[in-house]
C-alpha cells in the first residue's frame, strides 16, 4: 500500500521494547514489531475459538451466536470446552491480544517520538474488560459471573444482572459513569463543532483563528478552556466513565448484593435530619 | 517515564492586560465586561474566566429556565408540605409528575400535572431561545453554525420524551416526570413496559455512538496531547498548514489500525458521532409504543433474538393488556417512602381485576 507522501521519513528503526530489530517492518500502512506479532497470534487464536464456539453452539445466526461461561459449579477452575472452557480460552486470548495491542501501541509512540497517552487510555478501556471477565468473577468466586460472548447474549447477561440489583440505576457509582459518558459526548459535540465551524465558516468569509475559539466560548459560557485544555478535559472525561463503570461493577456483588435502591437509606437516616 | 507527557499546566502565564476577544463583526457584541483568573482552572486548561456575552435572547432564556426551576422545586417543596429539612433530605425521591393518563392530552389542573406542562413548556422555551443564541453567536462571529446543529440533536431527544412521543401516544402521562430518582424510574419503567429496550436497534445504534463517542475522544485527546510538544493542539494552523505534529498523529494510527484520519476529518467523526447518539436515541423512544408494543417481540420477529422458553409467550388472554397503554411509573418500593401512584382508579389504563 501507497505510503502517505510525508512518510517515508518517519519509518526509522528503533523504538522498539522488546526484540530488538526482529520484528522492526511494516506490512502495507501496519507497523509489526513483536506486539503486533502477539497481536496477530492471539487474535487468529482468539478468533477460531469463537468460530469453534458457533459452529457446535445452536445457530449460525450473527446475532444469536452465544459462547457461554462456564456453570458456576466450576467456580475458578477450568470447565470442559464445551462448557465453558472455550469461553476461558477466549478470554485468554482476547486479554493478550488487547494487552499485545497496547503495548504495540507504546512502540509506536516511541518511534514516533511522541507521548503515552493513548496507550494509556486504552488500558484503562482493557480495565473495563478485565474487571468485568477476571477481576469480579474472580472476587464472586466463579467464571460462570463473566458476561457471554455474543451480541444479543451480553445485552441479556447486562439486563439480567441489572435486575439482579433491583433498579441498576441508582447504583451511585453507575450514576456518576453515565454522567461521564454523557459529558464526554457533550464535550466532543462542542469541540468537533469548533473546530469544523472555525475551519468551515459562512460562506465568503476566511477561516477563523484560534482567538475566534476562546473568543466563542467566553461570549456563549464565559469561559474558554484552551486548545490544550479541551483535550485533557476530553481525555479526563473520557477515562472518568470508564473507571466509574470499573467501580460501578465491582461493587456490585463484591460488596453489595441488595437492590441498589436500598442502599440510600444511609442518606435518609443521618442523625442530621432528627 | 522521563520524557514531558502534557497532563496538566506546571507553569502558568498571566498576562497583564485579560484577553477581551476579537471584535464582533456582525451586529451587538453584547459582552459584559469583567473577567477574573482561577488558578486551578489554569491547571488544566486556560486560567482566565470571562468576559460573558448576554444577548437579548440569552437573557430571555435564563429568564424561561430560571421559571421552569422554580416551578420544580417549588412543586417538590410543596410536597414535603415546605419542610426545608425534608426537602433536603427526600430531594433525590422529590418529583414533578406528569399529568395522569385520564387527562389524555387534555390540559389539568395546575396540582394535576399543570405545573408539569408549564414547567415543560418553560424549558422548552429556554432551550429553543438558547439555541437561538448559540446560532445568531456563531453567525456575528462570521463562524459555520455547527454548535446549534448538534445541540439541535439533543432537543431532538428531549423533545420526542417530553412531548412529540407523549402526543402520538395520547396522553402527556406518557412523558418523563421532572427529579432524579423520578426519571430514573421513568427510563426503568418505560424499558421494561416495552418488552427491554435492549432489544430496540435504535437504542443499541445510541449505545453504540455512545461509547463510540468516548472511544473517539479518548483516541483523539490522547494522540493531540501526545504530540502537543510537536504542536499539534493548534489544530486549525496544522488544517491549513500541516505541521509534524499531525503528520506524526496521522502516522500513530495509520500504523496501529491501518487507517488514520485527518486534522479536520477527526472533528467530522467526532460531530458525527456524538450527533447520532441523540438522534438515533430520539428515533428508538419515538417508535417505543408508538410503532412497537415489544422490542422483545420485534426482536424475535426479525431474527435478532432467540426465543426464550414457552412461559414467555404471550397468549391471546394477556395480549391486550400489554398493548400501548401506559401503566404508570412503579410503586416505589423504598422502604420509608410512600409515593402516590399517579393513575386514578377509575381510569381506564388500569387492568380490569381478574374475575374471581
Amino acid at each position: 500500500m501507497a505510503q502517505l507522501s510525508f512518510e517515508p521519513k518517519y519509518r526509522v528503526r528503533g523504538g522498539t521494547l522488546i526484540g530488538g530489530d526482529l520484528f522492526d517492518f511494516w506490512v502495507g500502512p501496519f507497523y509489526v514489531g513483536f506486539f503486533g506479532v502477539t497481536t496477530i497470534f492471539f487474535t487468529v487464536l482468539g478468533t477460531a475459538l469463537c468460530v469453534w464456539g458457533a459452529a457446535i453452539g445452536s445457530t449460525w445466526n450473527l446475532w444469536q451466536i452465544n459462547i457461554a461461561p462456564p456453570d458456576l459449579k466450576y467456580g475458578l477452575g477450568l470447565a470442559p470446552l464445551r462448557e465453558g472452557g472455550l469461553w476461558q480460552l477466549i478470554t485468554v486470548a482476547a486479554t493478550g491480544a488487547f494487552v499485545s495491542w497496547a503495548l504495540r501501541q507504546v512502540e509506536i509512540a516511541r518511534k514516533l517520538g511522541i507521548g503515552y497517552h493513548v496507550p494509556v487510555a486504552f488500558g484503562v478501556a482493557i480495565s473495563a474488560y478485565v474487571t468485568l471477565v477476571i477481576v469480579r468473577p474472580f472476587l464472586l468466586g466463579a467464571w460462570g459471573h463473566g458476561f457471554p460472548y455474543g451480541i444479543l447474549s451480553h445485552l441479556d447477561w447486562v439486563s439480567n444482572v441489572g435486575y439482579q440489583f433491583l433498579h441498576f440505576h441508582y447504583n451511585p457509582a453507575h450514576m456518576i459513569a453515565i454522567t461521564f459518558f454523557f459529558t464526554t459526548v457533550l464535550a466532543l459535540a462542542m469541540h468537533g463543532s469548533q473546530i469544523l465551524s472555525m475551519t468551515n465558516p459562512k460562506k465568503g468569509e476566511t477561516i477563523r483563528t484560534p482567538e475566534h475559539e476562546n473568543t466563542f466560548y467566553r461570549d456563549v459560557l464565559g469561559y474558554s478552556i484552551g486548545q490544550v485544555g479541551i483535550h485533557r478535559l476530553g481525555l479526563f472525561l473520557a477515562l472518568g466513565a470508564v473507571i466509574f463503570s470499573d467501580v460501578c461493577i465491582l461493587i456490585s456483588g463484591p460488596l453489595w448484593t441488595r437492590g441498589w435502591p436500598e442502599w440510600w437509606t444511609w442518606w435518609l437516616n443521618l442523625p442530621i435530619w432528627r | 517515564m522521563p520524557e514531558y507527557q502534557n497532563i496538566f499546566t506546571r507553569i502558568q502565564v498571566r498576562t497583564l492586560q485579560p484577553d477581551l476577544g476579537v471584535p464582533v463583526e456582525y451586529g451587538h457584541s453584547d459582552r459584559i465586561d469583567g473577567t477574573g483568573h482561577n488558578y486551578w482552572l489554569g491547571v488544566l486548561g486556560d486560567a482566565q474566566i470571562g468576559p460573558i456575552a448576554l444577548s437579548r435572547w440569552a437573557v430571555l432564556s435564563l429568564i424561561f429556565g430560571f421559571a421552569a426551576i422554580e416551578i420544580i422545586g417549588l412543586n417538590m417543596w410543596a410536597s414535603v408540605g415546605w419542610s426545608p429539612i425534608q426537602f433536603i433530605r427526600q430531594l433525590p425521591w422529590l418529583a414533578l409528575e406528569p399529568p395522569s393518563p385520564a387527562y389524555g392530552l387534555h390540559l389539568p389542573p395546575l396540582n394535576k400535572g399543570g405545573w408539569w406542562l408549564l414547567a415543560g413548556f418553560f424549558l422548552t422555551t429556554s432551550i429553543l431561545l438558547w439555541w437561538v443564541h448559540l446560532y445568531s453567536r456563531s453567525r456575528k462571529l462570521g463562524m459555520g453554525t455547527h454548535l446549534p446543529w448538534a445541540f439541535a440533536s439533543a432537543i431532538w431527544l428531549y423533545f420526542v420524551c417530553g412531548f412529540l412521543r407523549p402526543v402520538l401516544m395520547g396522553s402527556f402521562g406518557e412523558a418523563v416526570p421532572f427529579g432524579i430518582f423520578p426519571h430514573l424510574n421513568w427510563t426503568a419503567a418505560l424499558s421494561i413496559r416495552y418488552g427491554n429496550l435492549f432489544y430496540n436497534p435504535f437504542h443499541m445504534l445510541s449505545i453504540a455512538f455512545l461509547y463510540g463517542s468516548t472511544l473517539l475522544f479518548a483516541m483523539h485527546a490522547g494522540t493531540i496531547l501526545a504530540c502537543s510538544k510537536l504542536g499539534a493542539e493548534r489544530e486549525i494552523e496544522q488544517i491549513t498548514d500541516r505541521g509534524t505534529g499531525s503528520e506524526r498523529a496521522a502516522l500513530f494510527w495509520r500504523w496501529t489500525m491501518g487507517f488514520n484520519a485527518t486534522m479536520e476529518s477527526i472533528h467530522r467523526w467526532a460531530w458525527w458521532f456524538a450527533v447520532l447518539v441523540t438522534l438515533s436515541g430520539g428515533i428508538g423512544i419515538l417508535l417505543t409504543g408508538t410503532a412497537v408494543d415489544n422490542w422483545y417481540y420485534w426482536a424475535v420477529k426479525h431474527g435478532v433474538a432467540p426465543q426464550y422458553p414457552p412461559a414467555m409467550i404471550v397468549r391471546p388472554a394477556i395480549a391486550d393488556s400489554l398493548r400501548g397503554r401506559y401503566q404508570g411509573p412503579p410503586p416505589d418500593s423504598f422502604p420509608g417512602l410512600s409515593t402516590q401512584p399517579v393513575y386514578a382508579p377509575s381510569s381506564p389504563t388500569v387492568l380490569p381485576a381478574a374475575k374471581p
